[in-house]
């Protein structure tokens, strides 16, 4: 059970609040803090939310950076927040490549 | 009592229930049976904001949606919902697919709606990424796509602030009458909240929370599947459909496409955690590169699946309920609630608070499978 109207500490500007978390996307520190503020209190929201860990990448660089500063956010252990689901294909593939799954018949 | 309105589900038809009544004055809360809000079809649709292709029943909702609550939802939400109204291009490239595409557009031509048939090449001077395969298409110019993510995200993010009180990972399993009247919401965990009025709006499960009522509403769960591609260059703006439903989709503001996927077995798919299957996103990509032959170096990054509440006849339930006074339904949407849900959310408000709902809604009363 998950009360989102429970109150965190105010949320308070820090130096390194532009620093850029998601490569990928370009997400920064500032902005995850802020959207846990807005109510995006799991891992899955706040890659719904800011596309964090949806880049090419998938999420391979940030997701420990993520998870860490969301959890220091809410005042919780980082190992309580379920991971977000991983989607396939596991590497960006082309369309032309990814439709190629059975052979083609002679025409 | 625990809220004037309690509200089973927070998908973006919850949320945006749940924001309006807060915004009233109404005291909500909100329990969504998940960890994640929006974790149904709300995240992981199409995004698509379309009125072609309608069933009538439910054009008068869209049509409302689109004239006066789309437009300045990124405002009403503080957050950018992505809305994009650049048309809808349904493609076809066979005399059935014409046929097809005919029905649908006279059909909701009767409801009037600006919507035509034109040529495949009308459909290039529009879009000239389209193949020469596309001989005929539909054209609704006031059609549009936005961000399912966002706008979900972003009735949630309003609704709390407006102090609407929301608890995820509380799994409503049963509601209960007092004096006739229906007033509690039980969950899985034990507890019972209560509230003058319950909106229902669970999606599929909402058929097993109905039934502790009597009440059924009949609809079967639907797999629906998606896929991402990485972001691009602006190619162009318009949502797409075919005539045959295989795929559908558009580029968003971030240069990624979306595509919804049809792969036919869909209603076959394994109950349980939703899950992409092998084969969906492969033929999809071959019907894609049908009639978008420059997409086919596009890399596809991220695909995905979710239910659909699959309604017996393809509209959604959104009504009061007689015998169960204070019970209000919102499920079965079958696939096509994202577009909508503005205007869902709204009326739902209207029915909680006994107003004239700006919609009407006799044709998606709860008791019309007779």
């Amino acid at each position: 059970m998950n009360d989102r109207n429970r109150k965190l500490k105010p949320f308070v500007p820090q130096p390194d609040d532009d620093l850029i978390v998601c490569r990928c996307e370009e997400i920064t520190k500032g902005e995850i803090r802020r959207a846990v503020h807005d109510g995006m209190f799991t891992l899955t929201e706040i890659r719904r939310y800011l596309r964090t860990g949806m880049g090419l990448c998938q999420g391979q660089t940030c997701t420990k950076l993520v998870k860490g500063i969301v959890a220091r956010e809410l005042g919780v252990r980082p190992d309580i927040l379920e991971p977000s689901t991983g989607r396939a294909p596991m590497r960006p593939i082309a369309m032309e490549v990814l439709a190629k799954d059975r052979e083609e018949k002679a025409t | 009592m625990n809220a004037e309105v309690i509200i089973v589900g927070g998908g973006i038809i919850g949320c945006a229930a749940a924001y309006h009544l807060a915004k009233n004055g109404v005291s909500v809360l909100l329990l969504e049976s998940s960890e994640n809000i929006g974790d149904g079809g709300s995240t992981r649709n199409g995004g698509g904001v379309r009125q072609s292709g309608r069933d009538p029943r439910e054009l008068p909702l869209i049509m409302y949606a689109i004239q006066n609550i789309w437009p300045k939802l990124s405002d009403m939400l503080d957050t950018n919902v992505e809305y994009c109204q650049h048309g809808n291009l349904r493609l076809g490239s066979t005399p059935q697919h014409k046929a097809i595409l005919e029905g649908l557009t006279s059909r909701a031509a009767a409801c009037g709606l600006d919507v035509r048939m034109i040529s495949g090449d009308e459909a290039r001077q529009l879009n000239p990424y389209l193949s020469e395969e596309v001989s005929c298409a539909s054209w609704c110019p006031t059609d549009g796509h936005a961000n399912p993510l966002m706008a979900t995200m972003g009735y949630y993010k309003m609704a709390r602030r407006l102090g609407a009180h929301i608890i995820s990972g509380e799994k409503v399993v049963e509601l209960r009458k007092i004096k006739g009247a229906v007033r509690q919401a039980v969950t899985v965990s034990g507890n019972v909240y209560e509230g003058d009025t319950i909106i229902l709006a669970a999606g599929y499960e909402s058929r097993f929370i109905a039934s502790t009522v009597g009440i059924d509403i009949p609809m079967q769960p639907v797999l629906l599947e998606t896929l991402v591609t990485e972001a691009v260059a602006p190619m162009f703006w318009q949502m797409l459909g075919t005539a045959d439903a295989d795929f559908y989709g558009h580029q968003t503001e971030h240069g990624s496409f979306v595509f919804g996927l049809n792969s036919g077995l869909e209603p076959y798919a394994k109950p349980g955690k939703p899950l992409s299957t092998s084969i969906a996103a492969s033929a999809a990509c071959r019907g894609i590169m049908r009639y978008f032959p420059s997409l086919s170096k596009i890399k596809v990054v991220r695909s995905w699946a979710g239910w659909m509440d699959s309604c017996a006849d393809h509209v959604p339930v959104i009504s009061k309920v007689e015998e169960v006074p204070g019970l209000i339904l919102a499920c079965g949407f079958t696939g096509h609630g994202f577009g909508i849900a503005p205007a869902v959310g709204l009326v739902l408000s209207q029915l909680a608070m006994g107003q004239e709902t700006a919609v009407d809604l006799s044709a998606l009363r709860y008791d019309r499978f007779q």
